[in-house]
């Protein structure tokens, strides 16, 4: 069950966008503190590339040992009481949580942040089944209560204005609420008090689960999932089988790694770590139950490819937030749950390339994704090779194969191509004006709805080499 | 010194003035400049498209095209850090594991340097000594192009031979390590992004008050040109090799 794509064509999402002119100061402005801040923050540790190497390394190992580290991560839960679903796809997933819900008789539940529950759009089924779900993430409290989606992995509602919030909260609460962040945060914080308090299922993601004691960790920054794990009686956390990490001391690495990259800070102001498992007779507090999801969703498709490394991820959001291409687009332009470079590489291979296309080409390979990624993705080069895997599925446009056919043919004759420079000079000429072109044809249209495109050279370098080889003398 | 100048199909196309300021700026500092005929691209456009086997195609040619100075391991100079990255990055990825390819890509890869990498690196040259203008104070913001950064990591070699030529000042760019939004076929596939990081950039270059915007690739400097001239923006835009030219006291 892969997640449709958006029936607006890309194109049209990013006109959308690109008209946005909110998003188009507000999105630049988030992610460019959010980058300087996370530089910043890695270069307080000390050698930072030593950091990220490191922290690559235990990527890289746990992915190569995937399934030994959840087996060893499912059992230590099992050990202590927890109970593994194993999820191959998303119905498979939501499956697990509705019948716990039914089993548990689960009348409202209380969310913290995840990315992977987008992936199942869990909160839909949940409700389909007459649950009541609220987001407790102030972001995502406040895209839920829009009916709208997350535009950035770590910061959902980047995209809103306070203004917006202040006129969404102003409806909730039946009076005008003042344009004053913190009252708007009182008022969530008031509302979603009464929801933790009465909710029988807690439904949190999971940034890491240790392997060695099953054990889940939580960043977050508001306080939030510490109360979805620990208020209701039902605790339900539910990790993309990629989240493993082998032991403790690996966490640390990446607890020194993910906040930095994430939002420049040294440490988030929660992390959270639950040991699962009903709490032992007697003491009454956390959960009675506690279940972890292992989300597959077509993940395990990456293992074994050349695009293994995308299961690296740690989902800090930098890639977005370096992205040049982000910043102008925004979350929402590339369609799926996971936006910016990260996205425009996982998307295609968890969902198949049907409706994400251009997501590979959405992006100029600046490479200023690979230089922020905490464990050194070479996110630009995946690009390239998705876009090798659609044009040798012959999913380029007819146009494009016969232009690097001809590309392929012109390079490979230079005879041909100094021809072909002469042709074009001729052929411009209509065009030309004061050595530029206004229009044209194919590509160059393209090129010139907004910028002009400069004229072939009536002689080309190639053609006035003759002259300049006879000067050649006057080195020393 | 022998080079062998890789002048790159942009360059030659479309710049050739870039062309002929990169020989006189080689010459001035002593080397002596060889054109092999036979070269046309580096098979960039195709690789970044996903087009693998016509780049392979394209950069086969290439590499024989410079045959001639490959015995003696003559350097091959290119006015172009994206041409340059792109031989030295993913001609060795674009033949790993072929027997008759392999190793001549890499001995390739090792002769191919862009030019300001060239005359600080191997001519030792980091002061050219001349004068921009007569008179007249320029002031200049520099692009660094990104796979000339990133790819190349070559940064401070353009800037320190920028700065060494008198009656030019170069202001830093704010967020200069951004990317235009040129990109190859990008900016043909995705015209809108593409125009909106180049205002973006050219809004950065407004605010430094720079009159003169300098690159070392052409691809991102005919993009930029190119929204300027749209946009009617008086800026001037010049290649490194035409900046170092007219301080050397070059023809152009």
């Amino acid at each position: 069950m892969g997640r449709r794509p958006p029936a607006e064509p890309f194109h049209a999402r990013v006109e959308r966008s690109l008209r946005d002119t909110f998003l188009r100061v507000a999105v630049p402005a988030a992610t460019r503190r959010f980058h300087l801040t996370r530089r910043h923050a890695l270069a307080e540790l000390g050698e930072p590339l030593r950091w990220r190497q490191l922290a690559r390394a235990i990527r890289a190992h746990t992915i190569a040992n995937l399934d030994r580290y959840l087996a060893q991560a499912a059992d230590a839960v099992e050990a202590r009481g927890g109970r593994v679903h194993w999820a191959l796809d998303a119905a498979a997933a939501v499956e697990a949580v509705l019948s716990i819900a039914r089993a548990a008789g689960v009348r409202r539940v209380v969310k913290s942040k995840s990315m992977v529950t987008e992936e199942l759009e869990l909160n839909r089924w949940l409700e389909a089944e007459g649950i009541e779900v609220v987001e407790t993430d102030l972001g995502e409290y406040i895209i839920q209560l829009d009916g709208d989606s997350p535009s950035h992995i770590i910061a959902p509602a980047v995209h809103k204005t306070r203004e917006q919030v202040r006129q969404l909260f102003s409806r909730l609460a039946g009076q005008e609420l003042p344009d004053d962040a913190q009252a708007l945060t009182d008022f969530a914080r008031r509302r979603l008090r009464e929801k933790f308090l009465s909710a029988d299922m807690g439904i949190s993601g999971a940034n890491f689960v240790v392997a060695e004691t099953g054990h889940v960790v939580l960043v977050t920054n508001e306080g939030n999932g510490r109360m979805v794990t620990s208020l209701p009686r039902v605790h339900v956390a539910v990790m993309g089988m990629e989240r493993v990490v082998p032991t403790w001391e690996d966490l640390a690495v990446l607890l020194e790694v993910l906040p930095r990259s994430a939002t420049g800070q040294k440490l988030s102001v929660y992390t959270s770590i639950t040991g699962g498992g009903p709490a032992p007779a007697g003491e009454g507090d956390g959960p009675q139950e506690f279940h972890l999801v292992i989300v597959d969703n077509g993940r395990s498709r990456l293992l074994g490819t050349r695009y293994q490394e995308g299961l690296h991820c740690i989902r800090c959001g930098a890639c977005l937030n370096a992205c040049p291409v982000y910043r102008e687009i925004g979350g929402h332009a590339y369609g799926g749950v996971y936006s910016g470079p990260i996205g425009a590489v996982i998307t295609p291979l968890l969902e198949g390339f049907d409706g994400w296309e251009e997501l590979p080409h959405a992006s100029s390979l600046c490479g200023a994704c690979h230089e922020a990624c905490p464990v050194l993705i070479p996110l630009h080069d995946l690009l390239v090779d998705l876009r090798s895997d659609e044009a040798d599925q012959e999913r380029a446009g007819r146009w494009e194969v016969l232009a690097f056919r001809a590309y392929r043919w012109l390079c490979e004759r230079p005879w041909a191509y100094r021809w072909a420079a002469r042709a074009a000079a001729a052929l411009q000429r209509p065009l030309e004006e004061a050595g530029w072109l206004r229009g044209g044809p194919g590509p160059l249209k393209a090129w010139t709805e907004g910028r002009d495109f400069p004229a072939v050279a009536a002689r080309t370098f190639r053609d006035r080499w003759r002259d300049l080889a006879a000067g050649e003398g006057d080195g020393q | 010194m022998k080079v062998d100048l890789f002048v790159t199909c942009l360059c030659d196309l479309f710049y050739p003035d870039v062309g002929e300021a990169v020989v006189r700026v080689l010459r001035r500092l002593g080397c002596r400049v060889g054109f092999p005929p036979d070269q046309t691209c580096c098979g960039q456009p195709a690789f970044n498209s996903g087009f693998t086997e016509q780049a392979r195609a394209v950069a086969r040619r290439l590499i024989e095209a410079f045959s001639a100075g490959e015995e003696e391991g003559t350097p091959i100079v290119a006015p172009s850090g994206s041409c340059a990255a792109m031989v030295r990055q993913h001609f060795p990825r674009l033949f790993a594991g072929d027997p008759r390819w392999e190793e001549r890509a890499l001995r390739f890869a090792g002769r191919v340097t862009e030019l300001s990498e060239f005359i600080v690196g191997r001519l030792g040259v980091d002061d050219l000594g001349g004068r921009f203008g007569a008179g007249l104070e320029a002031v200049a913001a520099y692009h660094r192009s990104c796979h000339m950064s990133r790819g190349l990591g070559v940064v401070e070699e353009p800037l320190r031979l920028l700065r060494s030529i008198r009656g030019l000042e170069v202001v830093d760019l704010p967020d200069a390590e951004d990317c235009c939004g040129f990109g190859g076929t990008f900016a043909v596939k995705m015209p809108a992004i593409s125009t909106a990081m180049a205002d973006r950039k050219l809004d950065a270059v407004a605010a430094s008050g720079a009159a003169l915007l300098v690159g070392s690739d052409l691809g991102c400097l005919m993009h930029l040109g190119g929204r300027l001239r749209r946009l009617g923006r008086p800026v001037q835009v010049m290649h490194t090799a035409q900046v170092f030219d007219r301080a050397l006291g070059g023809g152009g």
